[in-house]
């Protein structure tokens, strides 16, 4: 099973295990990890799971979709290139050794 | 003497959307000493909304899960499941459980959430009647649906309209039966009733409004009509939402000032007792936004004071209550989202967006924006939440013509030259 590193905004990493066929949002929410609040349950309704893909990884991750990359406009913190909503980010065994930051705000 | 209660830690009481934010929050901030949450529902925490948007007939497909069990473990929370907290004695700060256990507390939450109206009309206990707020409802109403042609709707609101839809993309006749003159009728604004009833009805669902359902028939014990002011309506299955109360027996038990809902400061804090907070469906609380006190019932608001709440005992920063409400519901193909809180003097304007689906509602009170209704168009939604939490307010002459997304960053340009 893939596993996925979830950067803090102060540095400290959380390595966990994603299920591949779920969500990237879900890892970081079953294994407690601070930072993606994720209100809306990974509906794309709520910005609320906001990550920054690490740059190395960008490519491997994809652009993100089309009602997506309206909302990124109006996340909490700023937009960025490798900006995602981590609820829409499939997890699949390719994804295995991704850094993912969490940016500072998510409401 | 140390004071009742102390270093007995925070006792939490429902294991909902709202308790599981306490907890969450309490440890997050490093929050040391014991944590209880008693839940009398017997499974761990899960939310709510997939229960009315989807329909299935076992847990997995419905996707509910917040976190699993090894979360509370980890965590060192004590996670009583399937436990009632039948009383609070407030001056010796501690609750008793259903089976008579005695636990003290040095902090308490209520996020004890809120219980269905029942219907209140004969037959409503026949076989084939339901509401929908559990998991255990919603596989029900799954199963049913898996063999069911006629299905009534009784209650035109967010619930029922979700459920409408998802048993109307099963294949199933599907008729709402609303007693107000129009769907949603407190929830959202005239305009966009009149919009979604349109929409729902294009999509081949009956909607009676204005229309009582004056009792329920069955054959052996199970339905097999509704009987309403218009006429009798074939059913083999009833789901009903007709609003819900809020769980504030216990408060109101133990001596707590209560007013449909737990009345607490803009601390969340009982009005009644310092020790005692009370977070989510089950309060009654100040918001800026509102004249008043509002109870609301979302899940922003369940997850923004649980975490106010779970901050403030472990310690940490927390100033008032003031999280600008949100909420969505997906009612098929329309995705509804409302951001801050509109009152129905608020001055509404209605504009289309940029594709067919989209609409959106601007509210405006003493000419400034106040809420903000999108149908499909969360992007629009997410810039309203932005602009209603920032000044300058938005007046209706800084949207003459344009949308919030173009206002909002076009704002930021301005910040980021500035
Ligand atoms: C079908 C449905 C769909 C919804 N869809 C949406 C949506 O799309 N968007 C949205 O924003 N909101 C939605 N909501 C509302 C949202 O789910 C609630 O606002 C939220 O769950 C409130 O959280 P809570 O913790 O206050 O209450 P709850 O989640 O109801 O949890 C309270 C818990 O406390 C337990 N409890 C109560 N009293 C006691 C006691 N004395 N002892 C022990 N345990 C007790 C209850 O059994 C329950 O498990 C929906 C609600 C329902 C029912
Ligand atoms: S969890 Fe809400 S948009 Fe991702």
């Amino acid at each position: 099973m893939p596993i996925v590193i979830f950067e803090l905004p102060d540095g400290t990493q959380r390595k966990v295990t994603a299920d591949a066929g779920t969500v990237l949002m879900q890892a970081a929410v079953s294994n407690g990890v601070d930072g993606i609040v994720a209100e809306c349950g990974g509906n794309a309704s709520c910005a609320t799971c906001h990550v920054y893909v690490d740059e190395r990884h960008g490519e491997l991750v994809g652009p993100p979709n089309d009602v997506e990359d309206e909302m990124l406009d109006f996340t909490a913190a700023e937009r960025r290139p490798t900006s995602r909503l981590s609820c829409q980010v499939q997890v699949s065994d390719a994804l295995d050794g991704l850094v993912v930051h969490i940016p500072e705000e998510q409401v | 003497m140390s004071a009742p209660g102390a270093g007995s830690g925070v006792v939490v009481v429902g294991g909902g959307q709202a308790g599981f934010s306490v907890v969450q929050a309490l440890r997050g901030a490093g929050y040391e000493g014991p944590v209880t949450v008693f839940t009398d529902e017997p499974r761990l925490p899960y939310q709510r909304p997939p229960l009315s948007k989807k329909a299935h007939t076992e847990p997995e497909g419905l996707g509910v899960d917040l976190v699993p069990e090894t979360f509370y473990r980890e965590r060192d929370i004590d996670l009583r499941l399937g436990e009632y907290v039948a009383a609070i004695d407030t001056a010796a700060c501690a609750v008793t459980t259903g089976s008579g256990e005695r636990v003290p507390y040095e902090h308490l939450v209520l996020a004890t959430g809120a219980r269905n109206r029942p219907l209140p009309v004969p037959g409503a206990e026949l076989s084939g009647v339901h509401a929908l707020r559990s998991l255990d409802d919603a596989l029900a109403i799954g199963r049913a649906l898996t063999t069911a042609r006629d299905v009534v709707v009784v209650g035109g609101g967010f619930i029922g309209l979700e459920l409408a839809q998802v048993a109307r993309a099963r294949g199933a006749n599907v008729t709402v039966v609303e007693l107000a003159d129009r769907l949603l009728s407190r929830a959202v604004s005239p305009q966009l009733q009149e919009h979604l009833r349109q929409r729902h009805e294009r999509d081949g669902i009956r909607i009676h409004t204005g229309t009582a359902v004056e009792r329920i028939e069955g054959k052996g014990g199970q339905v097999c009509q509704v009987l309403t002011g218009q006429g009798p309506l074939p059913a083999d299955l009833v789901v009903y939402g007709i609003g819900a109360a809020p769980r504030d027996e216990l408060a109101r038990d133990a001596g707590l000032a209560v007013d449909d809902g737990v009345v607490v400061d803009e601390q969340l804090r009982s009005v009644s007792d310092p020790r005692v907070f009370a977070v989510g469906d089950c309060a009654r609380h100040p918001h800026p936004h509102a004249d008043g006190l509002v109870r609301l019932e979302s899940v922003q608001n369940a997850i923004d004071q649980g975490a106010l709440v779970g901050r403030r005992i472990a310690g940490g920063a927390a100033g008032p209550y003031e999280s600008l409400p949100w909420f969505w519901s997906d009612q098929g193909p329309v995705k509804l989202q409302i951001a801050g809180l509109r009152a129905s003097t608020d001055e509404v304007r209605v504009v289309p967006g940029d594709t067919p689906e989209r609409l959106a509602a601007y509210a405006f009170r003493d000419e400034r924006l106040v809420a903000v209704e999108t149908l499909n168009w969360p992007a629009e939604h997410l810039a309203a939440r932005r602009l209603l939490q920032q000044d300058p307010p938005v007046s209706p002459a800084d949207l003459a013509g344009a949308t919030l997304g173009a206002l909002a960053r076009a704002r930021r340009t301005k910040e980021v030259r500035a």
